[in-house]
């Protein structure tokens, strides 16, 4: 029998905020443990939370981004439960009222080859709600120590309707999701410093089945290839275990990547009961249309609307769009460059996305401390289209502007690498080339057209490169014409 | 002199200091004496720290010397309730689970008073973590009431209310979430103001049930309690639920607001269980304001008998959230005899909890439960919609309402250790109010034919505690029961 997987994914991502969801401590990571703390954070007797404005704009932010509907109030909910990385022994999050509701997320499926756009499709979401996180436990042989440096960092839920079906899919979700969040400025969303953190409830059925599996929740998927390997192993884990006759049984498993298995953590019946309660400490705060209104306005055009613009606008193929869309900053260096120099977008791209990003990565920076203004790749691109230099020669400029930051137009000068266009020099090395390479001129006139591109390659070495290939190829042609 | 220094006020004392007849050094040194003398009877204090008072109050003495007095609370001794944080000080809450937690950080009502130049004076006993109505929940000691010592204080700020009454402080601070304020003040023959919810910051006030829990003052006089509310009221960004409104001058509304006011009398109020001479002095009180030109009409709160299930219900869910906090983790007591981590909460709460606060944890964690929260937590909260809005509709047609604080007067200790149900019972008056989110105060009306003290109770509209002061001190001003003070001698 064919089996179909059912995943639906909760993702947890950590806003970029000065402070912590609900007091002034500061938010941060790899700090001594225990210095992000305050009063607050480690839940003394008397405190109470106060309300991070700017985590509440983040989120609506990014429900306006994904399409959401916002509750038009921010409501907040105690979740109950005993846990040493959680100082007070209940979280405070938001349970039946989220302040972000339904919503979509575009991907793009693995396409057949690297150079080629795979399919699009939306995924749709249940819900996106805030809360703040826990500590960290760190466990040694006879103890375990806790650092409260992470607890209170504001906290994103995304929940998305249970409407995937491959490891793949999730990836390319998680990949769509991540970006839009850099790209809004809402969370760095780095893996490894646990800003995006993943689990999956994963099922199977037989295929062409409507009714849902039993679930799995899948835990500890660390990783981007963690959620690929970790959803891949559970699903056939299940189909082996129905194969074999086994009934599965609702539970929450744990993604072991040492040795890629999953493991049980808990059984349904040893599920939480959460005991939630709206909290009385936090007044409900209303969400009205200015606000909404004034975070719309600070709202980004997404990857995928980019990227099909610069199809449109820019008439750019793929494999430039792949490159430069994702990293928002590349892609506003890439639109500044063709503001200066609108004629060809493509050179400025393939500037840009090859030769600018190969440099950058070998000196080790970033498109924000790039030597080269994006003005100054425009104003070489445009050296090259008047004439003023050949490709080989920008290529040259190129290597110099990035070494010293000067203007192409500068270096051109300076290094006198202008294009030859003195067509009394140029005849005069047509001449000695025709005379000294008979051979080629008795092909040529024999009718081999391309012969002449070895009589050209002479003038051009006679010229160390810096005659205009276009006059030069005209020149041989008139004089090789006359010869006939 | 008549009076001790330790039996005066602190407008008559705040006088003497800024016309230079005494030193804050002196009255806290008489205050201090007063405190040896009479504490081994009243036990009222769970500590103190004379040489820190003494620093305090040589401090103020030599603000006041450069012309510098911060007003009318500089200088003055004010006893706190061991469940309000203060920087270096214990916060036990008279609980074994924090006796020895010292606080880092100070409660938005004690920078308050810090900044009004008030000396900070002791950590009051009290029912553990406020839970109680006579203080013999206290982990560590019984607070005698000073007019019988054989009798409770009243709870849970039982020893705020004794040491105002003993003359161990001149004011004092306690706390209110179903009556903790103003059953005491009765019960020991002071005045007790429990303000509107929203008034004074909780912050640094250790949660019982955040929704119903008000800081307020205790007082020999309704104007020391109106300068001891004025030092503590107002907003604070570090309390969402603190109200942003204007705050009066509540010591000069006592003498512009003259009334006639017309007062309410909800007749639930006088029904079974009242005992009889604790009615007498509060009809004998209506009377007074009735005779005194004010228009006195009966209504009704007509759901005024669901208010302590409601109460119980809410207080107790909030609870066993507030104090799910205190694990043997981070700062509490730890108990040593945990096998591993999950059975590390259940001793150190076994051992650091006592038995009312295990009971009210175990019914709030009931109520809040899958599949019994619609049934008791939300019908709850509908039904406290209700209950305010029978205040509400009152306040249509009045501008207070008059009724008893406390059902019955001091009883003895131990009574009613026994039966939690008549224990609770004793808030039976003042338990509405809190859900309500009004404004109520407590004054002294009269004794019984044995001596002890009984309270009246004027409640007000959300935040007309200006009003409430005014009608009070209308009462006090002709009479003689808040001068009485009990023989501790």
């Amino acid at each position: 029998m064919k089996y179909e997987a059912v995943i639906g994914l909760e993702i947890h991502v950590q806003i970029k905020t000065a402070s912590k969801m609900f007091t002034a401590a500061p938010v941060g990571f790899g700090e001594e443990p225990n210095t992000l703390t305050d009063p607050v954070v480690l839940a003394l007797p008397g405190v109470l939370p106060v309300m991070n404005k700017k985590a509440i704009d983040q989120i609506i932010k990014s429900g306006l981004l994904l399409g959401c509907d916002i509750a038009p109030v921010c409501k907040w909910d105690r979740k109950n439960y005993f846990y040493p990385d959680n100082p007070k022994n209940y979280q405070i999050s938001q349970y039946d009222r989220p302040i972000c509701v339904g919503g979509k997320v575009e991907i793009e499926m693995p396409g057949p080859s690297r150079n080629v756009m795979g399919d699009h499709h939306f995924v749709e979401l249940t819900r996106i709600h805030l809360e703040e996180d826990v500590g960290k436990l760190n466990h040694f042989d006879n103890d375990s120590l806790v650092d409260y440096n992470r607890a209170g960092t504001p906290l994103m839920e995304i929940v998305t309707e249970p409407v995937m079906h491959s490891p793949e899919e999730a990836f390319a979700f998680l990949t769509a999701l991540k970006q839009a969040m850099i790209y809004a400025g809402i969370s760095d969303c780095d893996m490894e410093k646990g800003q995006l953190r993943c689990d999956a409830n994963i099922s199977i059925r037989p295929a062409g089945e409507t009714k849902l599996g039993v679930k799995v929740e899948l835990k500890n998927l660390n990783s981007i290839t963690g959620v690929r390997n970790g959803i891949e192993f559970e699903i056939n884990r299940q189909i082996r275990a129905v194969e074999k006759g086994e009934s599965l049984v609702q539970e929450t498993r744990r993604w072991n990547a040492e040795q890629g298995i999953t493991t049980p953590m808990r059984s349904k019946e040893m599920a939480h009961d959460y005991r939630y309660f709206p909290d009385p400490d936090l007044m409900p705060v209303e969400v009205d249309e200015d606000w909404k209104a004034r975070l719309r306005a600070e709202l980004p055009e997404l990857p995928f609307e980019k990227q099909r613009r610069y199809f449109e606008q820019f008439d750019l193929p793929y494999t430039l769009t792949s490159v430069l869309v994702p990293d928002r900053k590349l892609s506003a260096y890439f639109e500044e460059a063709v503001a200066a120099h609108p004629d060809k977008p493509q050179a400025v791209a393939n500037w840009i996305a090859n030769d600018l990003l190969r440099e950058l990565s070998t000196a080790g920076r970033s498109i924000t401390d790039s030597p080269i203004a994006p003005s100054q790749i425009a104003g070489l691109v445009k050296l090259v289209d008047g004439g003023t230099i050949s490709n080989n020669i920008a290529k040259e400029v190129f290597i110099h502007m990035f070494q010293t930051g000067k203007d192409p137009e500068v270096i051109v000068e300076e290094k006198g690498l202008k294009q030859s266009t003195d067509t009394g020099e140029l005849e005069t090395w047509a001449d000695e080339a025709i005379a000294n390479n008979p051979a080629s001129v008795e092909a040529w006139l024999g009718g081999k057209e391309t012969a002449v591109n070895f009589l050209k390659g002479q003038v051009m070495k006679a010229s160390k490169g810096k005659a205009n290939p276009q006059i030069v190829d005209k020149i041989l042609k008139e004089k090789l014409g006359a010869l006939r | 002199m008549s009076k001790p220094i330790y039996y005066q006020t602190a407008a008559e004392l705040a006088d003497q200091l800024s016309a230079g007849e005494l030193t804050s050094e002196e009255l806290v040194r008489a205050v201090i004496d007063r405190t040896k003398k009479v504490e081994p009877q009243v036990q009222a204090f769970l500590s103190f720290d004379e040489e820190d008072a003494l620093a305090q109050a040589r401090a103020s003495d030599a603000r006041r010397k450069e012309g510098k007095a911060l007003g009318p609370l500089d200088g003055i001794p004010v006893g706190i309730k061991d469940v309000l944080a203060v920087t270096g000080q214990p916060l036990t809450c008279a609980s074994r689970m924090l006796e020895k937690f010292v606080s880092p950080y100070d409660a938005t009502c004690i920078q308050k008073l810090k900044q009004a130049g008030a000396v900070l004076w002791g950590r009051l006993n009290m029912d553990e973590f406020a839970m109680g109505s006579s203080t013999e929940n206290s982990a560590f000691q019984q607070t005698g009431n000073p007019w019988d010592t054989d009798r409770i204080p009243g709870g849970s700020s039982g020893g705020s209310a004794a040491c105002v009454a003993a003359g161990e402080a001149i004011v004092s601070l306690g706390s209110d979430t179903g009556g903790s304020i103003r059953q005491p003040a009765a019960l020991c023959g002071v005045v007790g103001l429990k303000p509107s919810y929203g008034l004074v910051s909780r912050y640094g006030l250790v949660a019982f049930a955040s929704s119903l829990d008000q800081i307020g003052p205790f007082a020999r006089g309704v104007e020391d309690a109106a300068l001891l509310l004025q030092g503590i009221a107002g907003h604070d960004p570090r309390d969402s639920t603190s109200y942003k409104t204007e705050i009066p001058d509540y010591r000069a509304a006592l003498k512009e607001k003259k009334g006639p006011w017309k007062l309410g009398i909800p007749k639930e109020y006088f029904g079974e269980g009242l005992d009889p001479e604790v009615e007498k002095a509060v009809r004998g009180a209506i009377e007074f304001y009735r005779k005194s030109g004010c228009e006195i009409v009966e209504v009704s709160l007509p759901h005024t008998q669901y208010a302590v299930a409601v109460y119980y219900i809410i207080a107790t869910a909030e609870a066993s959230s507030n104090l799910a906090r205190y694990d043997g983790v981070r700062y509490t007591r730890r108990s040593d005899k945990a096998a591993d981590a999950i059975d590390l909460y259940f001793q150190t709460r076994a051992e650091g909890f006592g038995q009312e606060v295990k009971r009210r944890i175990i019914l709030g964690t009931y109520v809040l439960s899958s599949g019994y929260y619609d049934a008791y937590y939300l019908r709850a909260q509908k039904v406290r919609t209700l209950i305010r809005d029978d205040f509400m509709k009152a306040f249509e047609k009045v501008d207070a309402l008059l009724t008893p604080t406390s059902p019955v007067p001091a009883f003895k200790k131990g009574e009613r250790t026994a039966d939690p149900l008549a224990m609770y019972l004793s808030d039976i008056f003042t338990i509405s109010t809190n859900l309500a989110g009004l404004p109520g105060i407590s004054i002294p009306c009269g004794f019984t034919g044995s001596g002890l003290p009984i309270g009246l109770q004027i409640l007000g509209q959300p935040f007309a505690e200006a009003d409430l002061l005014a009608i009070a001190r209308h009462y006090e001003q002709a009479h003689d029961h808040h001068q009485q003070h009990p023989n501790l001698d």
